[in-house]
């Protein structure tokens, strides 16, 4: 192997690495200051979204992915995609579950309350099963396994 | 020696495509555990806070993100600096790098030791005795296990950087590293930059949820 | 006309180099610290065949202890525990110390920089290194084998693995930890050698098919397993301190236990089937002495197998206490996955017909492949039904289907792998007429084991059982039986491969007119692997321009 210099251009340098500090501080204190005030559910995702907006000004200017080859990006994007998988199904799931709420202890102080919508008592009542076809009967029974 | 270059540059990515996925395993872990036990989880939050000027603020959390942060920033420019053949400045800039990094490590001793001072500890040695301690659930034991995990991970990842960064100062010192060759200082910015960003999600996630 | 294969005869009359990769360098150290990765290959070939003999011997204690419904083994009574032991021993070894490792480790290592014309991996210490992981990880199992034998299942569910058992779990689950690194390096390694060392001239899609596959499985390796070393922390923790998060008496949820489980284990078993597909991909056109068919879709189709193979981890839970609607989903998507391999079967029966097929023992294995795979994937279509696997989940008909894709797909494809490329590693050709025979009693016998556990699980025997009712006794001993046909076959396949290192060296260069760059180098390779970089002439699988002299 031949002992070529490196040819390929200085991208970056220190006016815009420093410029990117800067932007990274004030989004420090923009998201400091954002959870000073109660925006209900859309707390958690507007803390992430600024949280990615600082992750990606890390990823593009600190670590040269504006000038590298497309394939670190590549790489970057695929492992926080599939995370993103493995989140959204694991919430699909825990977030649309039925919890039955037990029936042989008291309810307890300050203890989380059950939401309406996964409260099969505050639900709508179940479907009263008919002398049907074994078809329809079988079907009232799995959804009341 | 180009080539060399591009492939070690993959083949740290690839790596930290790893850590993204092991530390984002834990971060799962975390948002499906506050979503089992919602105040549960936001009461404890609280407990990550200081009281600044009468108000609660998470003051130990900022000046961390603030100390991680400018930490990338001066490893950014030590590259920098190697790239363009500035050896004093090279070590100059990991050197302040690693002061960084112990200044955060410091500061995570300080609030850790609150903890413990406080019983508020991981798992089954939890004993925090207080008022608004909701009894019968496991969601304060559960908080705290998890922010110890995660942020005790994190701390190694620091303390792993701190030694690479050391390696780089006595090489960088040696004179090892010109615009010819620079891979390992820029692969070790590339570690140090995934801690930087692990961190920049940690903080709102543990410190900013009330 | 093709040349005979004929001992001594070399293509391009060749003189044979004195110095190869086997005796450039001599001693203990020389092979303890070699970056070379052949040599490596060999090393993970051995450390792996001994995971294979050791998970081999629990599985024949399981089906002995399985011939009556009395729970025997010669004699002694088995107890519920002891028979947990042996099946969560059989799996575990065989899963994390064998299967996912073996081809990766041992014929890629080997043969996948010969392909792209490279004189080795990217990252040749980080190759050792994951031999190393390798063997700490093994020891670590073995350790964990005899303090207290684990009984779990190789799957590891809460609450029992977290506060149920006694036995060592913690240590097993490091030890697995272990290996996933080594999973986790070599994987990394493989990517980063396909992006940057190809010989010039070769494009993607001049690469080999072997090669798509690897990378495929590589892109798995690098993305699922980090998320089994988190399981497993967060397991072994659970244990020790009781976080709370999986086990259900401190108020953590086990259905989450197997959503982390599952999202690794799931594009796992693709660790384990796409090397195999990627040997068959190599085996066929060069037994049919034809250009493959559809060289772009079975490219194509390893990677989309990669990718969905993410997507489907729940139709592991139908009945664990999974939401409704994530079960609906997941199951609606278990059938996306059946296609790409549907696509590679029809493309390598394509190439098959109307080519000069010769019957040497890899094809052999190739063409067993093709219908064991095929009963395999079909079955797991009746599984990812959720309507069917309701009735037919934690039965026998689990057990046959994946090992009718691990064992009768992998397995199968893995020795005809071993003997295809036998010649260039050792230079030496193995009998013929006798590793037909163990090719055709290996499949007779793989059928006789598992054909009727796909009976016995439609009708109701349960999987991990030490007993059964005694309708049950006829089938079940044809298995065992059948298991013991497999043993011999077996043994069989590894007396003449190694009666072979005892003839002279003097095997061809390209003994079955392959057309992929390994076989222009010396059988066995220099340790640079060629003389001069390749230059790439012509297309991958070119038969019609192969020099026959």
């Amino acid at each position: 192997m031949s002992t070529e210099t490196h040819t390929h251009a200085h991208h970056g340098g220190p006016k815009i690495y420093t410029a990117n500090l800067f932007a990274l501080l004030f989004l420090t204190i923009i998201t400091v200051a954002a959870a000073s005030f109660n925006f209900g559910s859309a707390n958690v995702v507007i803390a992430l979204a600024i949280a990615s907006v600082k992750a990606i000004l890390v990823g593009l200017f600190f670590m040269h992915l504006l000038w590298d080859k497309p394939v670190n990006a590549i790489i970057l994007v695929a492992a926080f995609l599939f995370l993103g998988i493995f989140l959204m199904f694991d919430f699909l799931d825990v977030g649309s579950r039925v919890v039955f709420a037990p029936r042989n202890t008291a309810p307890m102080e300050n203890a989380t309350p059950v939401p309406d919508s996964m409260n099969p008592q505050k639900a709508a009542p179940p479907r009263p099963l008919d002398p049907a076809p074994a078809a329809e009967e079988h079907k009232a029974a799995e959804e009341h396994k | 020696m180009e080539q060399q270059f591009d492939t070690s540059k993959i083949g740290m990515w690839l790596f930290l495509a790893t850590e993204i996925l092991l530390f984002g395993g834990l971060f799962v872990g975390f948002g499906l555990m506050q979503h089992r036990y919602p105040r549960e989880f936001l009461e404890a939050h609280e407990h990550l806070k200081q009281t600044v000027f009468g108000m609660p603020f998470p003051l130990y959390g900022a000046i961390n993100t603030v100390v991680l942060l400018v930490s990338s920033w001066t490893m950014v420019m030590g590259v920098n600096a190697a790239q363009t053949n500035q050896q004093k400045k090279t070590v100059r800039f990991l050197v302040m790098t690693i002061l960084l990094a112990c200044v955060f490590l410091a500061i995570k001793y300080v609030e850790y030791e609150h903890k413990f001072h406080d019983g508020l500890l991981p798992a089954k040695y939890y004993a925090h005795q207080s008022e608004d301690l909701i009894k019968g659930t496991h969601g304060y034991a559960t908080f705290f296990a998890f922010y110890f995990m995660m942020t005790g991970l994190h701390g190694i990842h620091v303390l792993v950087g701190i030694g690479l960064l050391g390696w780089l100062v006595m090489r960088a010192r040696r004179g090892a590293f010109s615009s010819a060759y620079y891979t390992p200082v820029d692969l070790v910015g590339l570690y140090w930059h995934i801690v930087d960003m692990i961190w920049i999600y940690l903080f709102p996630l543990y410190y900013l949820i009330s | 006309m093709e040349p005979a294969l004929t001992s001594g005869a070399r293509i391009g009359d060749r003189p044979r180099p004195k110095k190869n990769y086997l005796n450039d360098g001599k001693g203990f150290k020389s092979w303890a610290l070699t970056v070379d990765h052949k040599r490596i290959g060999i090393m993970y070939l051995i450390g792996t065949m001994f995971a294979f003999l050791l998970g081999g011997i629990f599985a024949l204690l399981v089906r002995l202890t399985l011939l009556t419904p009395q729970h025997t083994l010669f004699g002694l009574q088995i107890t519920a525990e002891t028979y947990n032991r042996f099946f969560t021993l059989h799996g575990a070894i065989m899963v994390f110390l064998f299967i996912i490792p073996s081809i990766p480790g041992s014929l890629t290592n080997f043969v996948l920089p010969l392909m792209l014309g490279a004189k080795d991996v990217a990252f040749p210490r980080l190759n050792l290194a994951s031999f190393y992981l390798w063997i700490v990880g093994a020891v670590m199992a073995v350790a964990s084998m005899v303090i207290g034998a684990v009984d779990t299942g190789w799957t590891f569910y809460t609450p029992y693995s977290t506060s149920g058992t006694s036995s060592t779990v913690t240590l097993m689950t490091a030890a697995v930890f272990v290996l996933g690194f080594s999973s986790i390096f070599t994987g990394l390694n493989f990517i980063a050698t396909v992006h940057k060392l190809r010989a010039p001239g070769m494009g993607w899609f001049d690469m080999p098919l072997f090669v798509w596959g690897m990378y495929s499985t590589a892109v798995i390796q690098v993305l699922a397993t980090p998320v089994l070393g988190i399981t497993l922390v967060l397991l072994m923790l659970e244990r020790v301190f009781q976080i709370g998060i999986f086990d259900s008496r401190i108020g953590g949820d086990p259905v989450l236990f197997q959503h982390f489980f599952w999202f690794y284990s799931h594009p796992a078993v693709y660790i384990m089937i796409l090397p195999g597909l990627a040997i068959i991909s190599e085996i066929i056109p060069t037994f049919s002495r034809k250009t493959i068919f559809g060289y772009r879709a079975i490219a194509y189709s390893s990677v989309s197998l990669a990718l969905l193979s993410f997507i489907v981890w729940g139709h592991h839970m139908f009945v664990a206490g999974q939401s409704q609607l994530a079960t609906v989903i997941f199951s609606a998507l278990t059938f996306l996955v059946a296609i790409p391999s549907g696509v590679k079967v029809f493309n390598w029966l394509t190439t098959m017909y109307k080519g000069n097929i010769s019957l040497e023992a890899p094809m052999l294995y190739a063409i067993s492949f093709l219908m064991l795979f095929a009963i395999g994937g079909l079955t797991g279509i009746f599984l990812g039904t959720l309507s069917t696997d309701v009735h037919l989940t934690d039965t026998y008909f689990v057990v046959a289907h994946f090992h009718y894709v691990m064992m009768g797909s992998t397995v199968t494809a893995f020795i005809g792998g071993l003997h295809y490329w036998w010649p260039k590693m050792t230079g030496r050709m193995y009998s013929e007429k006798w590793a037909r025979i163990a090719a055709v009693l290996w499949f007779i016998g793989f059928n006789a084991t598992f054909l009727p556990q796909f009976i016995l699980g439609s009708r109701g025997m349960p999987r991990r059982y030490y007993n059964y009712l005694d309708q049950f006794q006829p089938l079940h001993a044809f298995s065992t039986v059948g298991s013991w046909i497999i043993g011999l076959s077996l043994f069989m396949t590894a007396a003449i491969l190694l009666a072979s290192l005892r003839k002279p060296m003097d095997a061809p260069d390209n003994p079955w007119n392959g057309t992929t760059l390994e076989w222009e180098a010396a059988s066995p390779p220099i340790t640079h692997n060629f003389e001069d970089t390749p230059v790439l002439e012509h297309e991958p699988y070119d038969y019609r321009h192969k020099v026959t002299t």
